[in-house]
């Protein structure tokens, strides 16, 4: 059963460095490393010290708040370094790997005839419940609250990221086992979007709702399509995966066996044979960038696309979640009069002597620079244009400056992740810092409302 | 070593000091500065706010070289008598004309943009915030809504008020409540009545002459409908401009061309002028309709205002204007897309409203604007809580589930 869905808000940034539909082994890293911010709220307790040995699937670290919750090594290795920052808040943690990988293999729960309870404390024993996010709040789901619906979103609209069709090519086994332990968390359905004219793996698997979506960005993006198949209300809880972690979770489920092995699009304008890689959670990115070579000195890499992604380093490790790492020049340099001559080679959402209304389907060449300085909110109307929720952007955002609990709840955040805000945030004439506002909000509104 | 690299040099060396904001000012006027994304996206649109404000004075720059030459074509008119046949370039396109314009008008924009620009810089060191850009509109939309021989002294305290009471007091650029633009007009009028009004202000040496042998004038033509009397501008003249008024204000054509611009560039909302248009005509069909239905006698003080042809209404005055540069002001209009319209319609519908039925001052836009300028935050209200609604409505169908404690279970046991 299918259900179309047709986005008509939005706006589609094409860029230059789309990654190539060819898969590529990267180099084995030798070191691997958790980054701690991956895990947003997650208080870190040590379950391993410094210079232990520890196995692929073992678990490192669990919850404060839910001892239940572990959180498992990607490889097999010595726990080289644990990163502290401020207040001895621990950062990243670092493993060396074993030449010889190791996995523990858990003993797999019985799909057909064992109870969610048994899947459920399956997966927070083995490392699985990571995979799985919440909304409201945009964090790991609360084990102890049962959602009404599982979404997932098989289609990507955001700017150079990985395409799943491609990535997912051959997991069906996989997935078909993630969605059968899923739908014994749920008495709700399991909503899985995918775009209209994919020839997504999603396609053949029982018990799903399939939904078909065409549109500009951000129809790909799951609070999108939350929102036009069944919004969160207060009080709800809808939870939320990748369908590339659904393949770690099948896998999981299937052979008892927490293979952190992901294909990564390599992409960007700085990256000279943007391709697909074969690597783990936590690798070395530089183990695989410098394969495809990079143009230029200066650029910035990023942890996932060029929206929503996180900045990192060329000594940086593939985060937890991120299938897509970018690489596209820092913009740091001043321009002669840049804010009144006209504009070709920038996207804009406007004519104001901009140009790239003209061609819409022209690929850009985009930098990090801002554009402009940091201004008050002025201008009104234009959020809406490419914010396709039934949420008023602009008036949640300043509820949540103003951290009003109220009309942050009246406004519908509990429906919102930051990602959701990236695209307003994009073409902000006021250079506000959307997703960050809308991040605050939300820890505020969990820490007074629990 | 280049200006470009100068200048950096002198933006590290003022960073953290109190001057900062004058000197980013100036820097950032000339280059774009080399901030780049600390947070969320790492890739922006080409548009800010300085783009912004550039698009909406490059749209007001006809009206400005109109106003003009307009000033000169008033005054030589006034004293000579209008020509008998009228040639665009023989009478209105002409070097003295300009001359007048460049003696009267650009002394307007010159204080306006000196004192509004120093103001701004004065508070942005004192506050320690970078300068905003709102004063760029407001500065060039002030010299063009007040009458050409309006005193620089008036103008200067004018500003200083609209300025420091209509924005900064609220926190600057985007936090005030009025139109700054707008503000500064309501004070010159409520201040110096005599000099925003009658039939002298509108020409140039008007004030000056009067009572001497050489005496000019020139009526608007609302000052002429509100008196009862007859006014001498053919339909062309008031749509191309041609007529005494405010600097800015006369010329329909270009304020429709800078509206499209605006409209097509999207920098101004056009929900905001179709339906300022709408209410414009709406209030006067019905004033219209009230003396065709014969309700209203002839004698009556509103007669003539109200039997004006209904459309006429948006040709004449600072309605277009006001319509297409002022009720569009993002800030102090309402925010939501469905909001605009009410807002819109409400001034247009009030501005007519309030020509018509104060023949002491028979502009009534700028009124109106600000006036509505107050409710917009009430129209968005209500309009956002359309939205609460909507979601409290799916909230009654919510499906909650209760944490999976033996409370479940034992619910599960008693329905088995």
């Amino acid at each position: 059963m299918s259900k179309d869905i047709r986005i008509r808000k939005g706006l589609n940034i094409n860029l230059v460095g789309a990654a190539e539909e060819t898969i590529s082994k990267a180099v084995t890293s030798n070191v691997y490393a958790l980054n701690l911010d991956d895990f947003h709220g997650i208080t870190p307790k040590m379950l391993i010290k410094q210079g232990d040995e520890i196995r692929a699937g073992e678990a490192i670290f669990y919850n404060k708040n839910d001892e239940e919750m572990h959180f498992v090594s990607p490889v097999s290795g010595e726990l080289v370094e644990i990163v502290r920052g401020a207040r001895r808040k621990i950062l990243t943690l670092k493993i060396l790997a074993d030449k010889e990988q190791d996995y523990i293999i858990n003993k797999v729960p019985d799909l057909d005839s064992d109870d969610g309870e048994a899947i459920k404390s399956y997966l927070l024993q083995c490392g699985g419940w990571a995979f799985i996010k919440q909304r409201p709040y945009d964090i790991i789901a609360d084990p102890s609250v049962t959602p009404k619906a599982i979404f997932v979103s098989a289609y990507s609209t955001a700017p150079l990221a990985a395409d799943p069709d491609f990535t997912l090519k051959g997991k069906e086994q996989e997935i078909q086992a993630a969605i059968m332990g899923l739908s014994k968390l749920t008495p709700g359905k399991i909503h899985v979007t995918v775009g209209k004219s994919s020839r997504s793996p999603f396609s053949g698997i029982r018990g799903i709702e399939l939904h078909k979506i065409s549109g500009p960005h951000p129809a790909g993006l799951v609070g999108t399509q939350i929102n036009k198949i069944d919004p969160v209300n207060k009080g709800e809880m809808v939870w939320t995966l990748s369908p590339q972690d659904m393949v770690m979770l099948g896998e999981l489920l299937l052979t008892g066996k927490f293979n952190a092995e992901r294909i990564v699009a390599l992409a960007g304008s700085v990256i000279k044979e943007p391709k697909y890689y074969k690597t783990k959670i936590g690798a070395e990115i530089s183990t695989f960038l410098y394969a495809s070579g990079v143009n230029e000195d200066r650029f910035r890499l990023i942890n996932g696309d060029v929206l929503t992604g996180t900045k990192t380093h060329t000594e940086g490790h593939l985060g937890f979640y991120n299938n897509t790492v970018t690489a596209i020049p820092e913009g740091d340099d001043y321009e002669f009069f840049g804010w009144n001559k006209p504009v070709f080679n920038k996207i804009s959402s406007t004519r104001a002597l901009t140009f790239s209304w003209l061609q819409p389907k022209k690929k850009y060449d985009l930098d990090t620079n801002t554009n402009g300085e940091h201004r008050a909110f002025v201008v009104t109307g234009r959020y809406e244009e490419v914010f396709p929720l039934d949420i008023y952007p602009l008036q949640l955002l300043k509820a949540c400056m103003v951290k009003d609990l109220d009309e942050m709840e009246q406004l519908g955040l509990y429906e919102v992740a930051p990602e959701d805000f990236s695209l307003t945030e994009f073409i902000c004439i006021s250079k506000q810092p959307h997703q960050q506002i809308i991040r605050e909000g939300l820890d505020l509104l969990q820490k007074e409302l629990g | 070593m280049g200006m470009k690299e100068k200048l950096h040099q002198l933006k590290l060396k003022y960073q953290g000091k109190k001057m900062a904001p004058a000197f980013n000012a100036l820097h950032t006027f000339l280059y774009m500065p080399n901030e780049t994304t600390h947070s969320g996206s790492h890739v922006r649109a080409a548009d800010d706010l300085k783009r912004t404000m550039n698009t909406v004075i490059l749209a007001l720059v006809p009206c400005l070289l109109f106003g003009m030459f307009n000033a000169g074509y008033q005054h030589y008119s006034a004293i000579n008598g209008f020509p008998e046949s009228f040639s665009l370039f023989d009478h209105f396109l002409t070097w003295d004309n300009f001359w007048v314009g460049v003696t009267t008008v650009l002394p307007l924009v010159i204080v306006s943009y000196g004192v509004g620009l120093a103001i701004e810089f004065l508070f942005a060191v004192i506050k320690g915030h970078e300068v905003e850009e709102g004063y760029l509109v407001t500065g060039m939309l002030v010299p063009l809504i007040i009458p050409v021989d309006t005193p620089l002294w008036m103008l200067a305290i004018a500003i200083a008020f609209g300025v420091v009471i209509g924005k900064e007091v609220f926190g600057g650029t985007g936090m005030n409540i009025l139109n700054p633009a707008l503000t500064i007009r309501a004070f010159l009028f409520f201040a110096y009545p005599t000099w925003m009004s009658g039939d002298k202000v509108w020409v140039h040496e008007g004030v000056e002459r009067a009572g001497t042998a050489d005496a000019i004038s020139g009526e608007t033509v609302l000052g002429s409908l509100a008196q009862g009397s007859d006014y001498a501008y053919s339909l062309s003249d008031m749509f191309y401009g041609f007529i005494p008024g405010s600097v800015g204000e006369t010329s329909t054509l270009l304020i429709i061309l800078g509206a499209l611009f605006l409209i097509f560039s999207k920098i101004a909302s056009w929900r905001i002028m179709v339906s300022a248009v709408a209410g414009a005509l709406a209030m006067g069909l019905i004033f219209n309709g009230i003396v065709d239905a014969g309700w209203l006698p002839e004698y009556s003080k509103f007669y003539t205002l109200m039997n004006f042809p209904y459309w006429q209404h948006l040709v004449v005055g600072g309605l277009a204007f006001g319509i297409v540069f002022m009720a569009t002001d993002p800030v102090t209009g309402s925010q939501t897309n469905k909001g605009k319209w009410y807002y819109g319609f409400f001034i247009g519908f009030l501005s007519v409203m309030i020509r018509v039925f104060n023949p002491g001052y028979p502009e009534g836009v700028f009124l109106a604007i600000l006036l509505m300028n107050v409710f917009a935050p009430t129209i968005d209200h209500y309009v956002v809580r359309g939205n609460i609604k909507r979601r409290l409505k799916r909230f009654k169908t919510a499906t909650i589930y209760p944490k999976p404690s033996d409370e479940v279970d034992s619910l599960k046991t008693e329905t088995a």
